[in-house]
């Protein structure tokens, strides 16, 4: 089971000081937050995706191959990726560096966007949202699997005789996880694919959630990748915790009251009641998260949101401290004790390099000389099936 | 009068649902509505049918109306409500207008219904206003709303102004509105519309007050999904 954080890279005023961080300020701080997510225990941090004001994560391949650079041991992912509005070729392409550049410490979400607005400024339409997500994930399966590409589909111009560089690290493509909270297309390509699929269990009650996880469980079995309980199951959570209740509430309203997603609406009070929010002692926080454990049983990837809504770096790297030292250690406690042997530990560079070959040697293939066409046609690799074929002179 | 009684087999009284937007207590929305399902009850009484009446005031939901508007959050009272409107057999709405205007309390609750909850139902459109100046805000506004929720609106609506509270045309209106809906009640029209047609409607996942669970593995995007193609080009 992992633990993580995940950031929706919003610069926001914060409420208390009145301040609103500059961009670099933002981003500098995103930073020291991934550091010390891994400096407190946690494996996971990951890092949205947008491509206009208030947020500052357009680029996140650069990010996290920094933070990769910083860090030994976190999985650095994706909350998410835009599969609709990215072309998958460079998605291919960038994910499959920052992977090199990790040592295969990563793996990526993805997601559709619901910006209006950003589809049509690369070139799409959110009317077609749902079919380009399904369309450019079936290409980028297929070039982080396949040395050489034809492709010809409806949103992309096609692909002749295509190689994606560089090659996945030990030709094993990053894991992928398909999100979303109420498409059972996304539920469906996820399971067809035998990749995972992530609930953002945030805005929706748990039995909302439970529906399509159990769903996705169900046709990932249909398409024989296992059982329903060796699925991949990741799941996004928000918390605020402090030691004292009471504290954690006092502490946590302003943020919650002028939050650009929920601000203005629902009281704190309500909005903990009826959806996944804890707010409150490390004890709230462990016995809420567990419920989630008892809807959609054993799961690979738990989330938590924790620096929206303007709170200050100082503000998280406290709740990291908390989730580190007090509520991690619990869960991954009591978690353990309730696994289920049957289910599938959370999947890793490592745990699919060796199911991929065994103890036998990884694949890491080396380039054919370039012929002076800067093309390399059939047989791109020294290890490609095929010989290579030269053109007539 | 058709006295035909109802086939034997629908010994389930009706049930109507009366929504009303007023906001005093009591309010004269409230009042109009309430006289429509009393003569709707009392028509059914007089041809052997029971209907049984729910009434949801809108004021004791204005706050989770508003938090539903702004945020994703549907709360206790509304998924009461919600509910109530998808079981009922027809319902009778009632706005009091504001500014020429249904008021914004009624428009917003019929705001984050799901679009398919209310399919065919029959609805008895009722309005009260300070000046008989506002009488075709129903017919004007009230109508194109529930025509965009696919509802049945029954041909008469019932307006009532001040000087309206007095006057016999408004207890006919009321009439021939009651029997309208009692008879589309009867047709059983909804129910019908429902079960043969509803798979021709537009859906989410997870609509109709999150009683649309199906999943059709068949379509065009589940062959995308599944990494087939998802046919010719849709129009863009």
């Amino acid at each position: 089971m992992q633990f993580g954080v995940f950031s929706v890279s919003d610069i926001t005023r914060d409420p208390v000081s009145g301040e609103t961080p500059s961009e670099a300020e933002r981003i500098e701080a995103i930073v020291k937050i991934a550091v010390k997510a891994e400096e407190v225990g946690l494996d996971v941090f990951a890092i949205g995706e947008h491509h206009n004001p208030p947020f500052f994560s357009s680029s996140p391949t650069t990010l996290l191959a920094h933070i990769a650079a910083l860090t030994e041991r976190l999985v650095l992912s994706t909350a998410t990726t835009l599969i609709t509005t990215n072309d998958p070729v460079r998605l291919a392409e960038e994910y499959a560096m920052l992977q090199h550049l990790a040592k295969g410490r990563m793996d990526l979400m993805l997601g559709r966007g619901n910006t209006a607005p950003v589809y049509p400024w690369f070139g799409q339409d959110i009317r077609q949202g749902l079919p380009l997500a399904l369309e450019h994930y079936n290409l980028l399966h297929r070039l982080w699997r396949e040395d050489v590409v034809d492709w010809e589909g409806e949103f992309r111009t096609p692909l002749q005789g295509f190689t994606s560089t560089p090659r996945p690290l030990d030709d094993v493509p990053p894991f992928v996880w398909h999100g979303s909270i109420r498409t059972p297309e996304i539920a469906e390509q996820a399971a067809f694919y035998g990749n995972g699929y992530f609930a953002n269990h945030i805005f929706w009650p748990t039995s909302h959630s439970k529906r399509l996880i159990d769903f996705y469980r169900q046709r990932f079995e249909h398409y024989g990748h296992g059982t329903r309980k060796q699925a991949i199951v990741g799941v996004g959570g928000h918390a605020y915790i402090a030691k004292r209740s009471q504290d954690a509430v006092k502490e946590f309203r302003p943020y919650f009251d002028e939050a650009p997603v929920y601000g203005n609406g629902p009281s704190l009070e309500e909005f903990t009641r009826g959806t996944p929010l804890s707010v409150g002692s490390p004890q709230e926080v462990i016995d809420k998260t567990l419920t989630f454990h008892d809807a959609f049983g054993d799961y690979q990837r738990q989330m938590f949101l924790i620096d929206h809504a303007g709170m200050p770096l100082k503000m998280v790297l406290n709740q990291l401290d908390l989730l580190g030292e007090e509520v991690v250690p619990v869960l991954r406690k009591e978690l353990a004790s309730r696994r289920d042997p049957e289910s599938a530990e959370a999947p890793t560079h490592a745990s699919r390099v060796k199911a991929k070959y065994g103890d036998g040697p990884v694949r890491r293939p080396r380039p054919n000389a370039n012929r002076g066409d800067n093309v390399t046609g059939a047989s791109p690799y020294q290890d490609s099936d095929a010989a290579a074929e030269y053109p007539a002179l | 009068m058709n006295d035909r009684p109802r086939e034997p087999e629908h010994t389930e009284p009706f049930r109507l649902v009366v929504v009303s937007g007023g906001t005093s207590d009591p309010s004269s929305t409230r009042m109009l509505a309430d006289r429509i399902a009393d003569r709707v009850r009392t028509l059914a009484a007089d041809r052997g049918e029971r209907v049984t009446t729910d009434v949801v005031d809108l004021r004791e939901l204005a706050n989770e109306i508003t938090t539903a508007l702004v945020s994703q959050l549907t709360g206790p009272k509304m998924t009461r409500v919600i509910e109530l409107l998808g079981r009922a057999d027809a319902i009778v709405a009632g706005a009091p207008v504001y500014k020429a205007a249904p008021s914004g309390l009624f428009s917003s609750f019929f705001h984050v219904l799901d679009n398919d909850l209310l399919i065919a139902k029959p609805v008895v459109l009722a309005a009260t206003a300070g000046t008989a100046r506002h009488a075709l805000v129903v017919d004007d506004q009230m109508r194109s709303l529930f025509a965009y929720l696919r509802t049945m609106t029954v041909p008469t609506s019932v307006f009532a102004a001040t000087e309206d509270w007095n006057s016999t045309e408004l207890g006919e209106r009321i009439t021939r509105a009651a029997i309208e809906v009692l008879l589309l009640m009867e047709s059983g029209f909804a129910e019908k519309v429902r079960s043969e047609s509803w798979q021709h409607y537009q859906h989410e996942y997870g609509s109709a007050g999150g009683t649309e669970l199906e999943i059709d593995l068949s379509t065009d995007l589940m062959r995308l999904a599944t990494g087939g193609s998802a046919g010719p080009r849709r129009k863009q």
